[in-house]
């Protein structure tokens, strides 16, 4: 349920490190959390983000709610099949699901993210 | 506001891992799977509701029927016993109270269902209002609610139902039968656009009233149904929710309630106001409005016009049996007409919104 390899940030956000270019997503926690996805609105390809501030959101049909980014950069890769089929968010978050790539300007912030274990914690299922 | 209060259902939700939330001072099950999902339960097999929450306030005695003919803008001279209405209950100078469902047990006997947040201070308004010879009971500790809502409802419930329910009207109810052998009020009303029954009891059987009916209708594709459903069938349905789209700040006329407000019966309580709106010309009015992109009107955004504010949504959401974004607000008159060309505000962005008529769903006939 919870990657041991993955970077989690404290607003439910992974990150995984591929090549030296991040993946994110949100995590099952999340995706339980929220149900019923029913939209999510990405920045376009070349938009800087900055880290831990919001660069997009997620529109489940009870709320709608910020995604936050793990990691400073600028997104080189949006998840395109989220447009007509925003419910693989909640079917497989950590695969078909992920939301953007991000081309990090500092990779030292990951190590400010939460490990595995710490994230359990925090959401109370260590 | 203390503890949520817990209905007799509380541990029977948790057991069935119900997402609970707190809502108008009680512990209510969200979602028990998902919003969407018991969302279609209802249209196309049936759901079961806890609305144990809800208030109930009883009437008796020899002016009952005056003092809630005095109370009510609709008028209760249509009833007989076994029939109930709908209607607002207005201040004096025609704003919302709350509204409530009227059911006419017997000819000085009524039963008024009112909203969880409202319930106290309804009861407060009700005494303050009462005409001597009538007696005012809140019964809302001793009465349980369940909703049983959804085209297969009829068929599930009269297989656990002693009464005869097929030949209930809609707003009809049997004011004592059984339901699995435990006395009970049925009634044919409901808050979700679709058949349904509302099944009044005492609260140490509703567990088991509970239990039965998802028992028997399980098969049929009945599934418990929390508030998040509630709240889209009834957006879709045109329902309105007291608190969100109507209060003491806006009137019948300008809530498209028009139709529950009955000049003619004689006296009430705002009659003279709602008269004077009505002569005047009511300066704005709830719409219903329908928006083409993905994002989803809520709550509070603001509806724009040429750019500029025109009023606020009352209630806004992604409508799952029409598979599309729709919302209510009050709109300055001009603007209410279907067809009308609106904004919503979202996220710091016009989103366009037409104006189309109400309610946005209707079930099959």
């Amino acid at each position: 349920m919870y990657p041991e390899e993955l970077r989690y940030s404290t607003e439910h956000e992974w990150a995984r490190l591929e090549n030296g270019r991040v993946r994110v997503g949100i995590t099952k926690f999340a995706a339980d959390r929220l149900s019923d996805v029913v939209f999510v609105e990405l920045p376009p390809v070349g938009t800087e983000v900055q880290f831990m501030q919001p660069f997009g959101v997620v529109e489940s049909v009870k709320a709608v709610s910020d995604l936050y980014a793990p990691v400073s950069g600028k997104v080189v890769e949006v998840n395109e099949a989220l447009k007509d089929h925003p419910e693989i968010l909640n079917q497989d978050p950590y695969g078909e699901g992920w939301l953007v790539v991000i081309e990090p300007t500092d990779l030292s912030e990951l190590q400010k993210l939460l490990g595995r274990d710490e994230y359990l914690k925090l959401i109370g299922e260590a | 506001m203390g503890e949520p209060k817990r209905t007799p259902l509380y541990e029977t939700h948790c057991n069935l891992g119900a997402r609970i939330v707190e809502f108008a001072g009680w512990a209510m099950p969200l979602q028990y799977t998902s919003i969407v999902e018991e969302h279609r339960a209802v249209r196309t097999n049936a759901g079961l509701f806890d609305v144990s929450h809800m208030g109930e306030v009883e009437f008796t005695g020899p002016s009952a029927f005056e003092t809630v003919q005095r109370l009510i803008t609709n008028d209760l001279g249509r009833l007989r016993p076994g029939r109930a209405l709908y209607t607002p209950m207005c201040t004096e100078e025609g704003g919302i109270v709350d509204d409530l469902i009227v059911y006419m047990v017997e000819e000085a006997r009524f039963l008024v269902v009112v909203n969880a947040a409202t319930t106290d201070g309804d009861y407060a308004w009700m005494k303050d209002h009462a005409l001597p010879g009538t007696t005012v009971v809140n019964r809302s500790e001793e009465i349980s609610l369940l909703a049983l809502q959804g085209p297969k409802s009829l068929a599930i419930l009269q297989e656990l139902c002693d009464g005869e329910l097929s030949a209930l009207p809609r707003f009809g109810f049997l004011p004592s039968c059984r339901v699995a052998g435990y006395p009970v009020m049925v009634a044919r009303t409901g808050y979700t656009g679709e058949d349904g029954f509302e099944i009044f009891c005492r609260p140490e059987d509703a567990p088991v009233i509970w239990g039965a009916l998802l028992e028997v209708g399980w098969h049929a594709g009945v599934r418990p149904a929390g508030l998040g459903a509630r709240d889209t069938l009834r957006l879709e349905a045109g329902y309105l929710l007291y608190g969100q789209d109507m209060d003491r700040t806006t009137t019948p006329l300008e809530a498209g309630l028009g139709w529950t407000v009955k000049f003619e019966k004689g006296e009430f309580i705002g009659r003279s106001a709602l008269l004077a709106q009505r002569e005047e010309g009511v300066k704005r009015r709830l719409v219903g409005m329908v928006t083409v992109e993905r994002a989803i009107p809520r709550t509070g955004y603001k509806i724009l016009k040429n750019g500029s504010p025109v009023g606020h949504v009352t209630s806004g959401s992604y409508a799952p049996t029409l598979d599309k974004n729709i919302a209510m607000g009050y709109v300055p008159i001009g603007m209410a007409e279907p067809g009308t060309h609106l904004a919503i505000e979202i996220r710091g962005r016009p989103v366009p919104a037409e104006v189309v008529k109400l309610p946005f769903y209707k079930r099959p006939a």
